[in-house]
């Protein structure tokens, strides 16, 4: 796990207008750990993976994939780049079923352009499968009938079928009880024991202990501290949320990428 | 993850045989639940009673032909319509871009000289790129300028229309070549099917499979569902809007021609309820207004009940404006049934 970052965010910067929402923020992500992206409403959590999903690209700094530099311009050159994210609101389509929601835009088709639906099934079944999630009877209800963490599941299984590298996933836990929470942080710890890099973002600090291998917390759109998940507990964790010292972020940039 | 990697031979065996086995089961499961399975038997009792009550005169092969005669261009119209509701939205404008695409083709026909097979097939590509460019104007204003469905094909049908008697001067255009009108309005495939009901047949084969088995009709299930999870996976939901609406312009072309191979001239005035036929049929076949679900055999059936009451209600003598009234009813059990699914649904 000691080896270099899958994906890297040198001294990011965004702003929209005259509003700065990031400042020369450093991250980094490596295979195989779970990294949680951890701050207060407005911190430039959303910002930043929107910065590495292509939504709103960064102004400025510099994002490293498997130690080259790339651009990222549109939600295209992060899947080209097996970046994948799962959003709060899932964006599943209720009416579809499960193989249907995670085969959509990438379907694959058989001869005369038809949908191949076996082979779609099987893939998916074999997903669902290799991330254990059980959870579901049939890949074929519609997603409609399904339950909060199920959801969840679909949404990370359809994220992680496309040979994806790193996985961010936004809030996962926010609406989920506590079985449901269970589940999805359990398939958060496989994702990362399968070798992808995971982003996982939480207000939750007792979701993110359970899981996350390091913590990185922004402040006011910078960073202000990086933990060892072993190494800290939730107070410090708190602490930098609430107070931590945005003047420090320069001091840290270095000392992140070194 | 491999998923995507093919597999060998022995080793697919069974997970294919399962997946099938599952997809026949969710078949089943969909057969039995299905409003469309529900509207499929009610025509079929529909009939059953008509030929009970009149044996001889409505269960003959020759009134099954005018019934379906009668149904082909609703049903060309309705197998747009499909998709356009499946998409969440709706096509009010389809009665007058038939009758406008209908004006044009007499008008080119007129000018090539009215005879021969060239000239209907000109002509009837005419009307279909005639009924393409209405649909596209349908479909450009609604996804690109983000005016309301109802609101821009409320403006094309009056548009349309207006259109429509602004070239013939308000006076139906007569005068099409004889092909058209002895062999496709009049004369039958084999000796059995008419040729307007084997057109129709063709377009509602070609369209449920394009809805069931290609991206296309993916797309537009997904649109309809979760416009914004459908952009996300990177489809262009405004270009599949468009695509949808010019198709079902272009069937409404279609159904122009398919309206002067029947009556011989343009119509004008016969149309004004065309699209709430159309709109009628799909929704009681189990098409949600709401969008997301929907079948093409649904609205087959949808069209057929109307159709069959119409027949079945003057071969017994009754008044046939109680087909309308009946028509109605059927058309608001069928939107409630649809209701109670989604809040069933919805307290999942």
């Amino acid at each position: 796990m000691a080896d270099s970052p899958i994906l890297e965010l040198r001294g990011v910067s965004k702003s929209f207008g005259a509003v700065q929402a990031l400042t020369r923020v450093d991250f980094a992500v490596r295979a195989g750990e779970v990294m949680a992206l951890v701050g207060d409403n407005g911190a430039g959590k959303s910002t930043l993976i929107k910065c590495i999903g292509g939504i709103h690209p960064a102004d400025g700094g510099e994002v490293r994939f498997e130690d080259r530099t790339v651009t990222i311009s549109s939600p295209k050159d992060s899947s080209a780049l097996g970046i994948e994210i799962v959003y709060q609101d899932l964006a599943l389509c209720d009416n579809l079923d499960i193989v249907q929601n995670m085969f959509l835009g990438r379907e694959r088709l058989s001869s005369f352009a038809r949908l191949d639906e076996t082979a779609m099934e099987r893939a998916a079944m074999q997903t669902l499968a290799s991330l254990s999630v059980t959870t579901v009877r049939s890949v074929r209800q519609t997603v409609a009938g399904l339950s909060g963490g199920q959801r969840q599941s679909v949404a990370v299984a359809k994220a992680v079928m496309w040979n994806s590298t790193v996985v961010i996933l936004d809030e996962p836990t926010a609406a989920l009880g506590v079985a449901q929470t269970r589940q999805v942080l359990d398939l958060v710890q496989r994702l990362g024991e399968k070798g992808l890099g995971v982003v996982l973002i939480s207000h939750n600090l007792h979701d993110v202990f359970e899981v996350a291998d390091r913590i990185c917390v922004l402040r006011l759109g910078q960073k202000v501290a990086e933990f060892d998940a072993a190494a800290t507990n939730q107070q410090e964790v708190v602490e930098a949320i609430t107070a931590g010292k945005v003047e420090q972020v320069p001091g840290m940039a270095t000392e992140a990428t070194a | 993850m491999s998923a995507t990697a093919p597999k060998p031979a022995p080793a697919v065996e069974a997970p294919a045989a399962s997946a099938g086995a599952s997809e026949r089961r969710r078949r089943a499961v969909r057969l039995a639940t299905d409003s469309t399975a529900l509207i499929f038997v009610a025509l079929l009792v529909l009939l059953a009673i008509f030929s009970a009550l009149k044996p001889g005169a409505f269960a003959t092969v020759n009134n099954l032909r005018n019934i379906s005669i009668a149904a082909a261009p609703l049903l060309v119209l309705g197998v747009g319509m499909t998709f356009v509701i499946i998409t969440a939205g709706i096509d009010l404008s389809v009665g007058s871009v038939l009758v406008f695409s209908g004006v044009i083709a007499v008008k080119v026909m007129t000018a090539l000289g009215n005879s021969g097979w060239g000239v209907v097939v000109v002509g009837t590509v005419a009307a279909m790129l005639t009924g393409l460019a209405w649909g596209l104007v349908n479909g450009a204003l609604i996804a690109k300028a983000r005016i309301p469905a109802l609101i821009v094909t409320l403006g094309t049908l009056g548009a349309g229309l207006g259109g429509a008697q602004l070239i013939t001067g308000g006076v139906n255009l007569r005068g099409v070549p004889r092909e058209l009108v002895t062999v496709v309005g009049v004369g039958r495939l084999f000796g059995v099917v008419p040729w307007l009901v084997a057109v129709a047949l063709v377009v509602t084969v070609v369209g449920a499979v394009a809805l069931r088995m290609t991206r296309f009709g993916r797309y537009t299930f997904a649109i309809g569902s979760n416009a914004e999870a459908a952009r996300r996976v990177g489809i262009n939901v405004d270009r599949h809007l468009i695509k949808v609406y010019a198709l079902s312009g272009m069937l409404a072309g279609l159904a122009g021609m398919i309206s002067l191979a029947r009556f011989t001239n343009t119509t004008i005035a016969g149309h004004s309820t065309d699209n709430l036929q159309a709109i009628a049929a799909v929704v009681i076949g189990g098409t949600s207004l709401f969008g997301g679900v929907g079948t093409i055999l649904g609205t087959v059936v949808g069209v057929f009940i109307p159709a069959v009451l119409q027949n079945g209600f003057v071969i017994l003598r009754v008044q046939p404006f109680w087909q309308e009234v009946a028509v109605g009813v059927v058309l608001i059990a069928a939107v409630y049934v649809d209701q109670l699914k989604r809040r069933a649904r919805d307290r999942l």
